[in-house]
């Protein structure tokens, strides 16, 4: 009940993404309940990193099996989910009623282009953190390009990619 | 019947999305488009508001899309189903977390992984870039330099460290007043 919510609050104070959820976990699940050590907490996320998934939903599963085995994880996960699900049904219901709306309309013409900015920012960041090597940035390129240009499944495009890389290391 | 469907698609989604949201862009939208399920500008509105809203993009536009297609039931299974991968996988690995960290197998496949992350971000942006830019609802040259002017100076403001929430809400007024002004 504990692990729900504290997961319940690290969700709903969650804007952006994962990684602004770091500082929060770390306040409730480091500091104040003392389940893991800020070591343990970047273990997690480093593993977070490497499964595929939201690092919030990834981060709860783990801490919650930790605190109290699968009980554990389920009430940890449900908690960090939850928030986000009523929100998002109460928002979704307004959506249908009021998006044919003329204010509506304008201020969704302006904000699809500033979803493009965040978006081309995520990129510039991600780009900047990734290895400076010739293999990197070759599947860069030729994810994109294989996506965009060919119309490629982006899940064969990542497991091309991972193949590859796999490939590369351990030859 | 299409609640299965949604779960499926989700689970499918949940279990390629490495490196954060943005990434799966290309793959909600690939399958959403081809289950008919939303249109493109729809899928930038739906990020726009999960972006706006507490909670990871992926169980966001999971709970959004699950809901517009089949109701509250049709929300459940598409989160349950992005979730779930992340859950089972994580839950299977926590007690040997730092062997499967160190594995060399592991290492090489996220060699590969980290730019696929990075060139799918990129195929989203050229994608939803060329939806807002030339095939938006509102046609014409006039739109589509405003919305470039828009995307603009919300990309300077974003490298001042304006947060995601800010950048919707400016951009947002910004929208309604550039559209009561040209009417169009």
């Amino acid at each position: 009940m504990d692990l729900f919510l504290s997961f319940f609050k690290i969700g709903l104070f969650t804007f952006g993404g994962g990684y602004a959820m770091i500082p929060l976990i770390e306040k409730e699940a480091v500091e104040n309940k003392k389940w893991l050590s800020g070591e343990e907490l970047l273990d997690i996320i480093a593993i977070a990193e490497s499964t595929p998934g939201p690092i919030a939903v990834n981060a709860a599963t783990f801490i919650g099996k930790k605190i109290k085995g699968f009980a554990g994880a389920l009430c940890a996960t449900a908690g960090v989910v939850l928030p986000s699900f009523i929100i998002i049904l109460i928002v979704s219901f307004f959506w249908e009623k009021f998006k044919e709306l003329r204010v509506v309309r304008y201020a969704f013409w302006g904000i699809r282009a500033g979803v493009l900015a965040l978006i081309a920012k995520a990129l510039v960041s991600m780009f900047m953190k990734s290895s400076k090597d010739l293999l990197s940035y070759f599947l860069m390129g030729a994810s994109a390009v294989a996506v965009i240009v060919f119309d490629i499944n982006a899940i064969i495009v990542i497991l091309c990619c991972a193949l590859i890389g796999l490939v590369y290391t351990i030859r | 019947m299409i609640r299965l469907q949604l779960f499926l698609t989700f689970f499918k989604i949940g279990l390629f999305t490495f490196g954060g949201g943005y990434a799966m862009i290309p793959l909600i939208k690939s399958e959403v488009l081809a289950h008919g399920w939303a249109e493109a500008e729809d899928i930038i509105n739906y990020i726009a508001i999960s972006e706006s809203t507490p909670g990871p993009l992926a169980v966001n536009m999971a709970t959004f899309i699950g809901r517009t297609t089949g109701g509250i039931p049709g929300a459940l299974c598409a989160t349950l189903g992005v979730v779930l991968p992340s859950f089972l996988i994580i839950f299977i690995i926590a007690g040997a977390y730092n062997r499967y960290r160190k594995s060399r197998i592991i290492q090489g496949v996220m060699a590969g992984l980290k730019p696929a992350v990075v060139g799918m971000i990129a195929a989203a942006l050229i994608s939803l870039g060329m939806e807002v830019f030339i095939y938006d609802k509102h046609p014409g040259t006039l739109s589509s330099i405003i919305s470039v002017i828009i995307f603009a100076v919300m990309i300077i403001l974003s490298f001042r460290k304006k947060s995601p929430v800010m950048i919707i809400l400016i951009s947002g007024v910004a929208g309604i007043i550039t559209g009561y002004t040209t009417g169009l």
